[in-house]
């Protein structure tokens, strides 16, 4: 991404794709994981090796990796989305709430309840950002609390249990198929969907140039505001289906479900390499950093640091990231403007 | 537990409320005590007065309330509001004084916001009870406590020995690594185990912050880093349920216990499957029936709060008042298969 930029022609595709695997935010982040995995293993074998073990590693990042995954999109579009958290407690409490007041309802009825609710609570964010002409911080901060606000009246001190879902949908959040979760595969399935879009189709290019330079997107004739509101809707979708999602792999969802969550994704995404200005990166350097997070949440205390010190690693890591981004980004324009200079 | 959130909406209907009952109070000082409290000899009237009303929590203790009023030949009244807001409870405090009720059974939402609403009640001759969630002392004449931090730290610890045979590691789940109530019952608990029972160690205490994300993965990392662990102690509902969860599908299930303090209605599924042995909370219930007891033991002149006085409430035999207008409902109360089902809250 670096190199390949100034002088393209001079490599072969394998060569770029090897160079490219080699330099990419993602693999360097793939890496850390790797390492992160490798330590606690060594150091308590059933992380990786036990049954339990397995699948945690692979399930815990479910939720985050969907919410991650649509806020990289509307990062690369430079805004961003803090009401996921909002979303997901919102659509989790009604997943529980259909289940409590249908009992019959069939389980994917359910889910696509949720995924829509999510989405309509994106648009709603998405209308707010495009047509306002408001920054997304500010809205979405906004609807945060709104949503949040709407959860509390809802379900004040009530909150869903085990008990109140049936056990077919329950058991999404712990079966497997050949030895990898549903809901692995669920948010794996939705990357890959999202991932080909923004690389290959012309809407998902698009969001790129928005991000790199709203106004020269304007002036090129790309429908910006289609494409931000896109963005925003795609985003609540996401984070609507982790709410149907947290809601059966916990069990249990009361009124502060999923608090917080939504800066976890603003740094899964950031650590994954989507530049907080927009333009760049991948949803799959979100979702890596999404796992990361979470990974590393889980493997600290194994480790042995403490609990205290755990919130610390994982801010460290967030402003690594941001400074070897700042300093990828001044290398980048100094080799650019070299070549401006030679040519 | 929690049951004290704020809503905007019970204002409206509060402001009207209150409107209401603050015109028609105007010259009522008086009149109150014309209405008397039913003390000679008259069916004690009590009226209960929870945080807010469709609360299973108080349906269950007013339900004990209403079978102890019933059983003293009383007259028994529930009215409460639709939001826990801070001062939601007084236009019913207002209304239930110019009826002259005997006894105010109340769990407050504020320890102040009320408290001007209750002295008033007081003057007119109505006795006070607060249960399950007190006001500041000088507001009410008698303080129902559903449980002392002993007998919670104890109950536990007793609890996990039973389960793991007395022996071996157990970890501590809690809420927020600052929250006051958790870190009294950890400390209490360490002196219990350490005192009697010197082969159960207690290898870690970790924080879910009340989250039941953050519960649910610290309870894996706790399973992962400790395989040797016997049990697993979350003196906080939100904890025990992300930890009975966790547990129940996972290959400890069985092998490691869960306990600590929950409500019915979130573990039944885990008592069920086998997952928890037991658990405990207070009997909300018993909580009622002891709050309707002592006021009336307030309105027959029995009591009159001071420390020392002596009471009985029915079938849960004697109490004693303590230090500040204090009863202690007793040890708290273990659930287990055998009598989840009588539970809904």
């Amino acid at each position: 991404m670096t190199e390949t930029l100034v002088a393209p022609s001079r490599k072969s595709s394998a060569q770029r794709f090897a160079s490219t695997l080699l330099t990419s935010r993602e693999s360097a982040i793939a890496l850390v994981l790797i390492l992160v995995v490798a330590f606690a293993t060594i150091k308590q074998d059933k992380f990786l090796v036990s049954n339990d073990g397995w699948r945690d590693l692979l399930l815990a990042p479910s939720i985050l990796l969907l919410l991650a995954v649509g806020q990289a999109v509307v990062i690369i579009t430079r805004n961003v989305d803090l009401s996921v958290g909002s979303i997901l407690a919102l659509t989790a409490y009604l997943t529980g709430r259909l289940f409590v007041d249908q009992p019959n309802i069939p389980v994917v009825v359910v889910i696509l309840i949720g995924i829509l609710v999510g989405a309509a609570l994106g648009l709603v964010n998405g209308l707010l950002v495009a047509l306002g002409k408001v920054p997304a911080l500010v809205i979405t901060l906004g609807t945060l609390y709104v949503y949040r606000g709407v959860v509390l009246e809802w379900a004040g001190s009530n909150r869903i249990n085990a008990s109140d879902m049936p056990d077919g949908f329950l058991s999404l959040g712990t079966k497997s198929f050949l030895s990898i979760p549903l809901l692995t595969i669920l948010a794996v399935v939705v990357l890959i969907a999202v991932g080909y879009y923004l690389r290959t189709a012309r809407g998902g290019r698009e969001l790129y140039a928005i991000g790199s330079d709203p106004d020269a997107a304007h002036l090129y004739g790309l429908k910006v505001k289609r494409r931000v509101i896109g963005a925003f809707v795609l985003c609540g979708a996401l984070a609507g289906l982790a709410g149907v999602v947290f809601a059966a792999r916990y069990g249990s969802v009361s009124s502060n479900a999923g608090t917080g969550i939504e800066l976890q994704a603003v740094g899964a995404a950031v650590i994954g390499g989507v530049a907080i200005f927009g333009g760049s990166g991948t949803v799959w350097g979100a979702a890596i950093g999404a796992w990361l997070l979470i990974t590393i949440n889980r493997a600290l205390p194994i480790i042995g640091v403490q609990d205290f010190w755990q919130q610390a690693v994982v801010g460290v890591l967030i402003i690594g990231a941001i400074v070897l981004d700042r300093l990828l980004a001044v290398r980048r324009s100094r080799k650019l403007i070299e070549a401006r200079d030679e040519a | 537990m929690k049951f004290n959130k704020k809503r905007a909406s019970a204002l409206t209907a509060l402001v009207a409320s209150a409107a209401l009952a603050l015109s028609a109070c105007g010259g009522s000082s008086d009149s109150g005590n014309g209405g008397g409290s039913g003390s000679d000899g008259k069916a004690v009237s009590v009226t209960f007065l929870p945080k807010n009303l469709g609360n299973p929590y108080f349906d269950t203790s007013d339900k004990g309330g209403k079978a102890a009023v019933e059983e003293f030949g009383g007259k028994f009244t529930e009215v409460g509001p639709q939001e826990a807001s801070p001062d939601a409870q007084v236009p019913f405090i207002n209304t239930a004084a110019q009826q002259g009720v005997g006894a105010l059974v109340v769990s407050a939402n504020d320890p102040k916001a009320i408290g001007d609403a209750l002295n008033e009640a007081r003057d007119a001759g109505t006795k006070v009870v607060t249960f399950d969630s007190d006001t500041d002392p000088q507001y009410r004449d008698l303080f129902i406590n559903q449980a002392s931090a002993e007998g919670i730290a104890k109950v536990q610890v007793k609890m996990i020995a039973e389960q793991i045979g007395d022996k071996g590691e157990i970890a501590i789940l809690s809420a927020a690594a600052n929250a006051t109530n958790q870190n009294t019952w950890i400390d209490l608990m360490k002196k219990e185990l350490a005192a009697s029972h010197p082969d159960i160690k207690l290898v870690d205490t970790v924080y879910g912050n009340d989250d039941d994300q953050t519960s649910f993965d610290k309870t894996s990392a706790l399973l992962q880093k400790y395989p040797n662990l016997k049990g697993i102690v979350s003196p906080t509902t939100v904890g025990i349920a992300a930890a009975a969860r966790y547990v129940s599908d996972s290959d400890f299930k069985g092998k490691v216990k869960v306990t600590g303090l929950g409500t019915p209605n979130q573990m039944r599924d885990y008592v069920e499957n086998g997952t928890v042995d037991a658990f405990a909370l207070w009997n909300p219930e018993d909580l009622g029936f002891l709050a309707a007891y002592a006021a009336k033991a307030l309105v027959d002149g029995d009591i009159t709060g001071k420390e020392g006085d002596k009471f009985t409430a029915g079938k849960l035999g004697d109490y004693t008042v303590g230090k500040d207008g204090v009863v202690l409902l007793g040890d708290p109360f273990e659930f287990t298969k055998d009598n989840i089902g009588d539970f809904d809250f």
